[in-house]
């Protein structure tokens, strides 16, 4: 009996493994390719609320700025793999740097993740509402300089940004142009969804493991209550360096996988309302929750196109005119969400079980 | 755990397929054996520069209705076109996302998109699709520098039009010390930095140069470092919100200097914002006044009788349309493989210029019209030819 | 010397402007240790009431002495019933949950206005009208308008009238009551709900009244107005001391000063290797470091605790 159960969860699985598999084929027939284009954004910001739900899910550290750890792995490979060194410093690289995607991609991880800790260091002692502005400021810095820091050195191109970035590179097969194997054709969107699923599925392995590790368990502890935390011998300061670093790490892989995938980066893709969608992925579908936080990764990233090709065309029939631009109504939304959920479901629309009990306990603040 | 990801996927999928329903397309078989031919659109359709992006479409729609009005046979068939208009929302990435789209529904040429930081990440798809692309405003430099072939513009680049103003802030102004503010936009800090190579060479000094943003009210404290540099002339490299407010702000600081802006001041906008302080102001737009084009008068009379007054480049998309039309009609195809080098080699009597391209696909020669404000109202000064 | 203290003249306006909306959301975390994230937007909301009613009298012949008066009373009220609608709506139900939990409604409701005001007033900037001639004044070379005078005289007053309220009279001894701890201001006779719901009021009134103010100084206003100048009062009440209505104006002032000084002098202290395109990171530095090393700010008590 108990193997019969066995096998159907395989079953069950392998069927899963494949509609997720055959995904972007789906998509191109019903929908048309500009749709995987979005599933595979949708992909990216998966990875970033993944990302930032170590540090406000696991670590309950309210991260505004998180667009900014994203802002450095696009910048990371963007500067690396772009003729725009040859450029900027034609007697140090003559020809640019050009390095692969796979080298980038460590490095990427690192440099985002030493931002972490950049970030994390100063802002130790500060909780909640004050560690929300740091975080934010801490952001908008990050952007201003991108923005900026095309003078006196021309590191970054400022606000013209940086284009001609190589496309990345699997087993020598660039994702750019389409690939025929055994027969099926794939286009260069497809190639990329294989990519961003394969960093996804790691992405979701690591958190799942960081979850239920020591280090997981130890995070939690601190976002319930830091005191009892370092009173059971938690070393808080660690912990909450790690969990900046964690978070940062995942933001600048996803960055990288983003300068790839669209071949230009400028400033302009990193402001705030970046980081308050990303949050709001988080908060939606659940804190602490991977499930939870996919759900409302894949609502959130798919809103806007579903706006866009169900409202307007809605108004234009209703009203002959477009009355609430979708971008509008899309921050509506996300306003009138995040008050909602906070209200009514405080865990999110997918939350974890601790993460209920937790949030939904009402207790005074002074019965200490 | 990939168990769930499945199943969140598969409601994506769902989710897309419900959303997708909506849009099917209404393809409408050619009667009578026309052939259709798609041509694509894009522009910010929403958002806070909707109005402007509106104004590229009713552009583009004007021409193609035009040219399904007159009947166009290419290549012995007959042609019906059809405007295929996309919102990129002034976004890079939904830029690339409608590009996909468009190079999905096998457009045979697009127009657009409205902004630079749209224009060039969109360019890659296009070429990657072999589909020739005319800009009708993105004025970036690098958009036509990026070594795709199907890339063209019908505006003056902001190297084209920054020279023009800086040659014109020295030698017709006199002005011997300049200085400079950007909104550190893209398109802002693109012509700054043309306008100060363009002003250094004709032997101008650049006394200031500071920074603002596209957000931004106060301009007092770069104001006040300016005017303690005592120049003859105020180049503002930005839009016109924040130069209307500039120029209110340069009146109660006293500053006694020219205030100069590009293509992004010369609206009616500007002038409701600076009010009384608008008075003098210089602006340029690429291209010639409409008034002085043949066919410039008609076309504004026919397009404000179909839509509203225009915008700013409506007439652009309207030659781009039109010159790409031309270039299928010499090649005598409406493949893009084939009408490409025709595109390329092309001689246009546009409504804003006589169209060619240069190279990179740069319009040759563009000219760029000075404009000031003379009691309230955007006067044309003088037309001058871009110099290489 | 005449640019030095052009500039000096310009952070003390911009220090007014910060200032007067600090003091708002000084007096809400003072009280309720909560950052009030929507303050920016009520202010925005704010100048958009005076700017509409403002027109529409002048348009309906309203002569300007009755219609300045009343579009700042209605102006004032419109933001009194937004204040408390969002203090009863997104606040109050959560005033025992974790702290992650009002913030982030907060933001939610910062998200919202800000939309709800572009959909009503749309995207464009509105122009203030242009009804009373300000006079230029000109102090050793340096030039102040009226609207600035005006601008200064009435961020001072507005802080001392609130430190009277605070200080003198019985609704302020229940606002600190309720400050030091609400529920023994409770046993203790004090209505803590309708404390709370007077100071997000009062709050409310002081973001109309800094509304108009901006509105007034730049001619102006937009939709996206109130965020950026909430951020940077906030620095401002945080530069201060949190929670105190001197450190709000001090903070206000030094903030404005050390952008304008910023602005116009950074550029020769690094031999121009940074300028005034920093112009928006001086506050958040300044925020970063006030909360690094002295969290309780310039005049705070010490409130570690809720650091």
């Amino acid at each position: 009996m108990k193997s019969g159960r066995f096998t159907k969860k395989n079953g069950l699985f392998v069927l899963q493994l494949g509609a997720v598999l055959l995904l972007p084929f789906i998509t191109d027939a019903l929908l048309g390719r500009g749709w995987v284009r979005i599933v595979d954004f949708a992909m990216l910001y998966i990875m970033l609320a993944l990302g930032l739900n170590i540090v406000v899910g696991y670590a309950g550290l309210l991260d505004l700025g998180y667009i900014a750890f994203f802002a450095v792995g696009a910048y990371c490979f963007a500067l690396t793999g772009s003729p725009h060194l040859a450029l900027a410093f034609p007697q140090l690289f003559p020809a640019g740097l050009h390095l692969s995607f796979w080298q980038v991609v460590p490095l990427s991880a690192l440099l985002a993740g030493g931002f972490g800790v950049l970030l994390g260091a100063p802002t130790l002692r500060l909780r909640g509402d004050y560690l929300a502005i740091v975080t934010l400021g801490f952001g908008e810095i990050i952007r201003i300089f991108l923005n900026n820091l095309n003078a006196p050195i021309n590191l970054t191109n400022g606000p013209q940004g940086i284009s001609l970035i190589d496309p990345i590179a699997v087993a020598g097969v660039s994702l750019n142009a389409g690939e025929e194997i055994l027969g099926i054709t794939f286009p260069s969107v497809h190639l990329y969804f294989y990519l961003f699923l394969a960093f996804t599925a790691l992405v979701i392995f690591v958190s799942h493991r960081l979850e239920k590790s020591r280090i997981g368990r130890a995070w939690m502890a601190i976002r319930e209550d830091e005191i009892a935390a370092t009173a059971m011998g938690i070393n808080t300061r660690n912990l909450k360096l790690l969990a900046f670093a964690m978070g940062a790490m995942f933001g600048g892989v996803s960055g990288t996988l983003f300068a790839g995938f669209q071949g230009f980066v400028s400033p302009e893709s990193f402001s705030l309302m970046e980081s308050v969608m990303v949050l709001c992925m988080v908060v939606l579908g659940g804190m602490g929750n991977i499930r939870g936080v996919i759900l409302g990764g894949v609502l959130l990233a798919l809103l806007p196109e579903i706006l866009r090709h169900g409202i307007v065309p809605l108004q234009q029939a209703l009203f002959g005119r477009t009355v609430i631009d979708p971008e509008g109504l899309r921050m509506l939304l996300f306003g009138t969400a995040l008050i909602a959920v906070m209200l009514y479901r405080p865990a999110g629309l997918w939350p974890s079980r601790v993460r209920r009990s937790e949030l939904e306990a009402d207790e005074p603040e002074s019965t200490i | 755990m990939s168990l769930c990801l499945g199943r969140l996927l598969f409601l994506a999928t769902l989710s897309l397929t419900l959303a997708g329903c909506g849009q099917s397309a209404s393809e409408q078989a050619a009667a009578s054996g026309e052939r259709v031919v798609r041509i694509g659109s894009v522009a910010p359709l929403t958002g806070p520069q909707a109005h402007l992006g509106k104004d590229n479409e009713n552009g583009a729609r004007m021409a193609i209705e035009e040219a399904n009005a007159k009947g166009i046979t290419i290549g012995g068939k007959k042609i019906h076109f059809e405007l295929i208009s996309e919102d990129d929302q002034a976004d890079p990435k939904t830029a690339t996302i409608v590009a996909q789209k468009l190079a999905d529904s096998g457009v045979s040429g697009v127009i657009g998109h409205l902004n630079s930081g749209t224009t060039i990440p969109a360019a890659k798809i296009y070429h990657d699709n072999g589909i020739p692309q005319i800009s009708p405003s993105a004025t970036a430099v690098a958009y036509t520098h990026q070594g795709f072939k199907t890339a063209f513009r019908v505006m003056a680049n902001d190297a084209q039009q920054g020279h023009v103003l800086g040659e014109y802030a020295t030698r017709n102004l006199h002005a011997k010390k300049i200085a400079i503010i950007d909104d550190r936009t893209a398109y802002g800090q693109g012509l700054a930095d043309q306008f100060i190579h363009a002003a250094q060479a004709a032997g101008a000094e650049i006394v200031a140069h500071e920074y603002t943003s596209d957000k931004a009210v106060d301009f007092t404290a770069v104001l006040t470092v300016v005017k303690g540099k005592q120049p003859d002339l105020l180049f503002y490299g930005g839009m016109d919100a924040q130069g209307g407010m500039m120029a209110r702000q340069i009146k109660s600081l006293a500053l006694n200097v020219k205030f100069m802006m590009g293509d992004g001041g010369y609206t009616p906008e500007f002038i409701k914002l600076a009010g009384d302080a608008a008075d003098g102001t210089y602006a340029s737009l690429p291209g010639v006044p409409l008034d002085k084009m043949p066919g410039g008068k008609a076309f504004e009379q026919r397009f404000v009788a179909q839509y509203q007054p225009i915008q700013l480049y409506a007439p652009y998309c309207y030659d781009a349309v039109n010159v790409m039309i031309a270039a299928m009609q010499k090649a005598g195809s409406v493949e893009p493989a084939h009408y490409l080098p025709a595109l390329a080699n092309i001689s246009y009597e546009g409504i804003t210029a006589t169209l060619q391209f240069d190279g990179n696909g740069d319009l040759k020669g563009g000219a760029v019209t000075l404009y000031q404000v003379q009691q309230g109202k955007w006067q044309p000064l003088e037309t001058v030819g871009a110099a290489q | 010397m005449e640019t030095f203290l052009q500039q000096i003249i310009n952070g003390l306006v911009q220090g007014s402007v910060y200032a007067l909306v600090a003091l708002g959301y000084t007096m809400v975390y003072g009280i309720l240790g909560l950052i009030n994230f929507a303050h920016g937007e009520v202010v925005m909301v704010g100048a958009m009431l005076v700017i509409s009613s403002l027109t529409a009298m002048l348009s309906w012949g309203v002569p300007l002495l009755l219609a300045l008066p009343i579009s700042v009373v209605l102006a004032m009220a419109g933001c009194m019933a937004l204040g408390y609608s969002i203090e009863r709506i997104a606040y109050r139900p959560l005033r025992h949950a974790p702290r992650l939990a009002p913030l982030i409604t907060a933001i939610g409701v910062s998200i919202l206005l800000q939309n709800l005001a572009m959909m009503i007033w749309g995207r464009e900037y509105h122009a203030f009208p242009q009804l009373i001639v300000s006079q230029p004044h000109h102090i050793g070379g340096a030039i102040i308008n009226d609207i600035q005078i005006i601008i200064i005289i009435m961020a001072l007053a507005i802080m001392a009238g609130l430190m009277l309220l605070v200080h003198r009279t019985r609704l302020g001894r229940a606002m600190r009551a309720v400050a030091e701890n609400q529920h023994a201001a409770q046993l203790m006779g004090v209505d803590v709900n309708r404390v709370i719901s007077v100071t997000f009021m009062l709050g409310s009134a002081l973001a109309a009244i800094a509304g108009l103010m901006v509105s007034a100084n730049y001619g102006l206003a937009h939709y996206y107005m109130g965020f950026l100048l909430g951020l940077k009062a906030f620095t401002a009440a945080v530069l201060g001391g949190i929670g105190n209505l001197r450190g709000a104006m001090l903070g206000g002032l030094l903030l404005g000063l050390i952008e304008s000084l910023g602005a116009g002098y950074i550029g020769d202290l690094t031999g121009g290797f940074m300028g005034s395109q920093y112009q928006d990171v001086f506050a958040f530095f300044v925020l970063i470091a006030v909360l690094v090393f002295r969290p309780s700010g310039l005049l705070g008590e010490q409130l570690a605790e809720r650091a």
